[in-house]
C-alpha cells in the first residue's frame, strides 16, 4: 500500500486543471443555487455547450477566440431555454425540466455520423494546439516527485485558477451589489421582493444565465485539458458532483466554490486510489467490490455527501448557518 | 509525447469507469489506443485508421439474393452508435468507436415485402462483444416473412399499442411520484430507483439463482413487498424526521438527488452495467389480436397493469383510506382539521406508490430489460407525464403516462428512437409554457 | 408663443376646473370576484378609497380581507374585475409593478428577510437604485453615493422605529413585534403613496402596539393613505377614520367606526349567526 502515492496523486488532483474547471462551474452554481435559491440540475450541459462551442468551431477551420465566443453564446441561449419556461413558477419545475437536460444533449451529439458537425460518439480531437502553442512553459515536470505537472498540464492549471480567481471576484463584486442583495432577498422570500418592487423574474433569469455561461467556460477548460471532446466526456452525473461542491464549501459564500473543489477532489481521488490500492494489495475481497467497481463508488460517496451535508451541516465548510435555506416558513 | 486519445466507453461487465493509472482523475473515461490495424477488406465505411473496430454483415434472402436497403441500428448502452444500411450486394458495415459489447438490431420494418426475421425475437442483439482491432461480423437469418410487408396502419397500430403498453407502465410508476408530492409536497428525485429496486428484487429472486430461480409471478410479488418496504424506510427514517425538523423545499430535493445517486451506484455495483433480461418470457414472437401485433408477454402486461390501475382507482374513490389519500393530496391544512391523520396518510401513500412503482419496474423489466439504471432513464418521462397529468393527482398521473407513452412510441413513425428523449423533454417543455398545472392540477400549486 | 387669430367675436368658454386631487380615489376597486373552486372568496361590487385617510378592513376570519389585499397587489389574479390606483388602471399587472406605482403591502405572516441584517431589509426596499440593474451592479462609481444616501435615510427610519441599534443584526432574530415594525419600515422605504397593512399589530405586545399606532397617525398626517387589515377592535376605533366590514366575500358594511360597530348585520357575521358558506 503506497500511501505516499495515494496521497501525492490526491493533492494533484486536488489542485490541478481539472479541479479549477470544477471550482469554475462551482462559482456558477453557487450563484445560481447559493445567492439566488434556483435548483440547476442541468449545469452539465451548460460545460458540454461550452465544450463543444470550442472543439466545433476549431474544427470547422475558426479560431480558437471565436469558439470561445460561440460556446458563450451557446450558454446564453440554453439559459433562456431552461429559464423562460420555468422561472415563473415553483423552483421544482426548473430542476425537473433541467434533469434530463444533460442526458437529451449527450444524445443528440451521439447521433450524427463521422462527418456530422459534433461527429457522434467519435467526438472532436486536436482543437486546442493554438492554446498550448502559448504556453511559456518549457518541457518537463513541475513539483515534487509524484506531485508534478507537465508543462501542459501546468499552463492549463495556471490559467485555469486565473480564470477562477478573476471569476470569484467578479461574482463577489456583484454580490456585493444592490443586485446582489436583491437576489439575496430573493432566495428568500420572492413575494417579500415582489411587494417591494423587484422583478424577480428578471433577476432569476439574469443569474441562471451568468452561471450557465461560467459552466460553459469550465466546460471550455476541460476539453482543452484533455484536448477531445467526445459525448461521454460529460456524463449527467457531473451536475451533482458541481452540486456537492457547492454544497460543501457553502452555498453563497465567496471562496466556497474553491475550497470545495480542491477538498472534493481531494477527497474523491484519495477514495479512489486508496480502494484502488486496498484492492490490489488485498485489504478488499474482490468479492466486494473490485477494481472496476471503484468508479461507482466514488458516485456513491458523492451521494452521501451530498445527503449528509444538506442534513448535518448545510452551510458547509465556509457558509454561515444562518444564511442558509434550511427551514421552511 | 502525449498521444492524443479517443475517449471510449468500454462496458462489457464493467460500470462506466474503467482503471487507468493515468495522470488524470478517471471521472470521464480513458483508455488507451487499441493497436491500429488496416484491414483492407473491409467495406468502406466500416472502419478507419483510428477506429478499426467495427460490425459488418451481409443480408441475403433465401435463395441466396442479396437484401438492399435494410437497416441495421448499432447502440451502446441503449444510446445509439450509429446505423448502416444494406447496400446493393447485401453488404453492410459500421466503424465504431472502440472495443467493447454493443446492442444490434435489425429495424424489421425496412425489410421489403415477404422477407422476415427467421426469428423475430432475435431482431435484436444484446451482447455482441467486439476485441480490440475487431472486424466483427454479424448474421441475421432471413426468410419467408411472416409478416410480410408491413402496412403503414399496421405500424402505426403496433406503435400506439406499445405506447399503451408504456403509458401503462409508466402510470404504474408514476402514480406514487404524483401523489407524494400531493401529500407532502415533496418531489422525489430517487423515484427512478424504487422502479429500479422493483425489478433487481426480482430479478435476485428469479434468474440469479442466489435464492433459487423461484418464477417469475412470484418474485413479482417480493418486489412488490420489498419495494412497500423500502417505501416504509424512506419516510419513517428520512423524510418524516426531516418534515419535523421543518426542512424547507429546496432542501428536501437536494436530499432526494443525492439518494438518487447512492442508490443508483449501489445498484451499479450490485447488479453491474449489463442489461440483463428475466429467464422466463424472454423469446416470444406476436400475437395479433386485429392490427395490433404484440408479444404475449407485452399483452399481459396491458391487461395486468389496466387491473392493478383499476384496483388503485377502486381504492381511491371507494375506500376510507383512498378517499383520505385525495382529501390530504387536494388540501392538507383542510384534511387536518377534518380530523384526518395525517402521518399515516402519508406513510400509506409512500408504501403504496412505492410498491407500485416496484411493479412497475418489473413489468418494465419483462417488456425490455434490467439495467441498473433504468428508473433513472423513465424519470424524465415519469416527470413529463406527471406534470401532463397534473401533479398531485392519481387520475393526472394515468392520464398524462398514457399521453407521454403514446407520444413516446408514437414519435417513432416519424422521427429516430433515439431522438424520443427529446420528445419526453420537448412535452414538458410545452406544458410548462402553456398549462403549468397540467390536465387536472391546480393552478394555485404552481406558483 | 403664437396668439392665435380666432374669427369669433367671443372667447370659448372656460373648461370647468378639474375635480381637486383629494376627490379622486386613490384606490377605487370595482366589480371584482374571485373564486376558489366553488367557494367565492371575494365579492366586491365597488370599493372606493379616499386619499389621505385611515381605512380599516374588519371582519371574520375567511371574509376574503387578505385575499382582497393579494388581488389588489397582484399576487393573485380574479376571474373578473377592475380596479385604479392613483386614477391608472392596474388591474392584472404583475405584484412588483403594482408596487413600484406606489401600493406597498405587508403581510399577515411577516416577511421579515431573516437571513438577511435588518438594515439590508432596509436598503434592499429601496426605491429607484441603479445599483440593481446588472450592468451598474458591476461599476460600484455608479451607485455608491446613491447607496450612501439610501444608508442614511435607512438609518432615519430605523431610529423612528427604536430598531437602530439592531441595524446590523440577522432580522429572524427579532422578536415577533419588533418585525412587524421593521416591515413598516422596510415599506415606507419603498417610497409608497399607499401603505396596506395586514395585520399590523397581530401577535404584538401592548406598547409596541401603541407605537405602531402613533406611526400610523404620523403618516396619515403626512399624506399617507392606509388601509389595514385588523382584527383588534381597540385599535381600528381609536385610529380609523374609515370601516368597511367584509364578510363572504362582501362589503356588509361601510362607515364611520360607531357606525359599523353598532350595525346589526357586522355584529351577526361576527357571532356567526349567519350560516358560513
Amino acid at each position: 500500500m503506497d500511501i505516499v502515492a495515494v496521497l501525492a496523486d490526491s493533492f494533484r488532483t486536488a489542485f490541478g486543471p481539472i479541479a479549477a474547471a470544477y471550482a469554475l462551474a462551482a462559482v456558477g452554481l453557487n450563484l445560481h443555487f447559493g445567492y439566488t435559491g434556483l435548483l440547476n440540475f442541468g449545469h452539465v450541459a451548460f460545460m458540454m455547450t461550452g465544450a463543444y462551442g470550442v472543439a466545433v468551431t476549431v474544427d470547422q477551420g475558426g479560431p480558437l477566440w471565436l469558439g470561445f465566443i460561440v460556446g458563450v453564446v451557446g450558454a446564453v441561449v440554453l439559459g433562456l431555454l431552461f429559464g423562460l419556461p420555468t422561472l415563473r413558477l415553483r423552483v421544482e419545475y426548473l430542476a425537473i425540466v433541467t434533469i434530463a437536460a444533460g442526458e437529451v444533449l449527450r444524445t443528440l451529439l451521439r447521433s450524427g455520423g463521422e462527418s456530422s458537425l459534433t461527429r457522434g460518439v467519435f467526438g472532436i480531437q486536436r482543437f486546442a494546439d493554438d492554446f498550448f502553442a502559448a504556453n511559456p512553459f518549457d518541457r518537463g515536470s513541475y513539483g515534487w516527485g509524484r506531485f508534478a505537472y507537465s508543462e501542459r498540464g501546468l499552463w492549463v492549471l495556471v490559467i485555469g485558477w486565473s480564470l477562477v480567481a478573476l471569476v470569484t471576484l467578479v461574482v463577489v463584486q456583484l454580490a456585493r451589489s444592490p443586485w446582489g442583495r436583491v437576489l439575496r432577498a430573493i432566495r428568500e422570500d420572492e413575494d417579500a421582493a415582489r411587494s417591494l418592487g423587484k422583478n424577480v423574474f428578471v433577476y432569476k433569469l439574469q443569474s441562471l444565465v451568468i452561471g450557465g455561461v461560467l459552466g460553459a467556460l469550465a466546460g471550455m477548460l476541460l476539453a482543452i485539458d484533455r484536448q477531445s471532446v467526445n459525448p461521454d466526456t460529460f456524463l449527467p452525473v457531473l451536475t451533482f458532483a458541481v452540486f456537492a461542491i457547492v454544497i460543501l464549501g457553502g452555498p453563497g459564500s465567496r471562496l466556497g466554490p474553491v475550497v470545495g473543489a480542491i477538498v472534493y477532489w481531494f477527497v474523491i481521488q484519495f477514495t479512489d486510489r486508496f480502494l484502488r490500492e486496498a484492492i490490489a494489495v488485498g485489504w478488499i475481497p474482490e468479492s466486494v467490490i473490485d477494481s472496476t467497481d471503484v468508479g461507482a463508488v466514488r458516485f456513491v460517496l458523492v451521494g452521501a455527501m451530498l445527503m449528509g451535508l444538506i442534513i448535518w451541516r448545510p452551510q458547509g465548510l465556509l457558509g454561515r448557518r444562518e444564511e442558509v435555506l434550511l427551514d421552511a416558513d | 509525447m502525449l498521444a492524443l486519445t479517443g475517449v471510449f466507453v468500454v462496458t462489457a461487465a464493467t460500470p462506466v469507469w474503467p482503471q487507468t493509472d493515468d495522470a488524470e482523475p478517471p471521472v470521464e473515461t480513458e483508455d488507451a489506443e487499441p493497436p491500429v490495424e488496416a484491414d483492407t477488406s473491409e467495406p468502406a465505411g466500416a472502419g478507419s485508421v483510428e477506429h478499426p473496430e467495427s460490425l459488418r454483415g451481409t443480408l441475403r434472402d433465401p435463395d441466396g439474393q442479396p437484401v438492399v436497403g435494410v437497416e441495421v441500428v448499432v447502440s451502446q448502452d441503449g444510446t445509439e452508435v450509429g446505423r448502416a444500411e444494406s447496400g446493393t450486394d447485401g453488404a453492410w458495415a459500421l466503424g465504431l468507436p472502440g472495443p467493447g459489447s454493443y446492442q444490434v438490431t435489425l429495424l424489421v420494418e425496412t425489410l421489403p415485402t415477404g422477407i422476415g426475421l427467421r426469428n423475430p425475437d432475435r431482431s435484436t442483439l444484446l451482447d455482441v462483444r467486439v476485441q480490440p482491432g475487431q472486424s466483427r461480423p454479424i448474421s441475421f437469418a432471413l426468410g419467408e416473412g411472416r409478416v410480410s410487408g408491413i402496412s403503414r396502419v399496421t405500424r402505426f397500430a403496433n406503435l400506439a399499442a406499445d405506447g399503451v403498453r408504456l403509458g401503462l407502465i409508466l402510470a404504474l410508476a408514476s402514480i406514487g411520484l404524483s401523489l407524494i408530492f400531493g401529500v407532502t409536497g415533496l418531489v422525489n428525485f430517487a423515484h427512478g430507483e424504487l422502479v429500479t429496486f422493483g425489478a433487481l428484487v426480482a430479478y435476485f429472486f428469479s434468474a440469479s439463482g442466489a435464492v433459487g430461480n423461484m418464477p417469475l409471478v412470484m418474485a413479482t410479488i417480493l418486489a412488490a413487498v420489498f419495494g412497500g418496504m423500502a417505501g416504509f424506510g424512506l419516510e419513517r427514517g428520512l423524510f418524516r424526521p426531516l418534515r419535523r425538523r421543518r426542512t424547507g423545499n429546496v432542501s428536501l430535493i437536494v436530499v432526494t438527488i443525492g439518494l438518487s445517486l447512492m442508490l443508483r451506484h449501489i445498484f451499479l455495483v450490485v447488479f453491474a452495467g449489463r442489461p440483463r433480461p428475466f429467464d422466463e418470457f424472454t423469446i416470444q414472437t406476436g400475437f395479433a389480436i386485429g392490427p395490433v401485433s404484440l408479444r404475449p408477454k407485452d399483452w399481459a402486461i396491458i391487461v395486468l397493469c389496466s387491473l392493478l390501475l383499476l384496483l388503485v382507482g377502486i381504492m381511491l374513490q371507494r375506500t376510507r383510506l383512498g378517499t383520505a389519500m385525495r382529501a390530504v393530496a387536494d388540501n392538507r391544512d383542510l384534511a387536518e382539521s377534518s380530523g384526518i391523520d395525517v402521518d399515516r396518510i402519508i406513510m400509506a401513500t409512500w408504501v403504496m406508490g412505492a410498491m407500485l412503482a416496484a411493479v412497475g419496474g418489473v413489468f418494465q423489466g419483462i417488456s425490455e430489460t434490467v439495467v441498473w439504471d433504468m428508473g433513472f432513464t423513465l424519470l424524465l418521462l415519469m416527470f413529463a407525464a406527471v406534470i401532463l397529468g397534473g401533479i398531485g393527482t392519481a387520475y393526472g398521473a394515468l392520464v398524462g403516462a398514457l399521453v407521454i407513452g403514446l407520444a413516446s412510441q408514437l414519435s417513432t413513425y416519424w422521427i429516430s428512437p433515439k431522438f424520443r428523449i427529446g420528445v419526453g423533454l420537448a412535452v414538458l417543455i410545452v406544458v410548462v409554457l402553456l398549462r403549468p398545472q397540467g390536465i387536472m392540477g391546480r393552478r394555485e400549486r404552481v406558483g | 408663443m403664437p396668439t392665435e387669430q380666432s374669427g369669433h367675436s367671443s372667447p370659448p368658454p372656460p373648461s370647468p376646473p378639474p375635480p381637486p386631487p383629494s376627490a379622486i380615489p386613490i384606490l377605487r376597486i370595482e366589480r371584482l370576484r374571485k373564486q376558489f373552486g366553488g367557494i367565492v372568496a371575494v365579492d366586491v361590487e365597488r370599493l372606493d378609497v379616499a386619499r389621505g385617510t385611515i381605512t380599516a378592513l374588519v371582519g371574520p376570519n375567511g371574509a376574503g380581507k387578505t385575499t382582497l389585499f393579494n388581488l389588489v397587489c397582484g399576487f393573485d389574479r380574479p376571474q373578473s374585475g377592475s380596479w385604479f390606483f392613483d386614477g391608472r388602471d392596474v388591474s392584472g399587472r404583475p405584484a412588483h409593478r403594482i408596487a413600484r406605482s406606489g401600493m406597498i403591502r405587508t403581510f399577515q405572516l411577516t416577511k421579515a428577510l431573516s437571513k438577511m441584517s435588518v438594515l439590508d431589509n432596509m436598503l434592499v426596499a429601496g426605491a429607484a437604485q441603479r445599483g440593481e440593474h446588472l450592468l451598474s451592479g458591476l461599476v460600484p462609481p455608479t451607485w455608491r453615493s446613491q447607496e450612501r444616501a439610501l444608508v442614511d435615510r435607512a438609518a432615519v427610519m430605523l431610529e423612528r422605529f427604536e430598531l437602530d441599534r439592531m441595524a446590523s443584526e440577522y432580522a429572524g432574530t427579532l422578536s415577533g413585534g419588533q418585525r412587524k415594525l421593521l416591515e413598516l419600515a422596510r415599506a415606507l422605504m419603498a417610497e409608497p403613496s399607499m401603505l396596506l397593512l395586514d395585520e399590523p399589530t397581530a401577535g404584538v405586545n401592548p406598547v409596541l402596539v401603541q407605537s405602531i399606532l402613533t406611526h400610523v397617525l404620523a403618516l396619515r398626517d403626512d399624506g399617507m393613505t392606509i388601509l389595514f387589515v385588523e382584527h383588534n377592535m381597540d385599535v381600528v376605533m381609536s385610529i380609523s377614520g374609515r370601516v368597511v366590514c367584509m364578510a363572504e366575500g362582501r362589503v356588509i358594511a361601510d362607515g364611520s367606526p360607531d357606525a359599523v360597530a353598532a350595525d346589526e348585520a357586522v355584529i351577526d357575521a361576527y357571532l356567526g349567526r349567519r350560516r358560513e358558506a
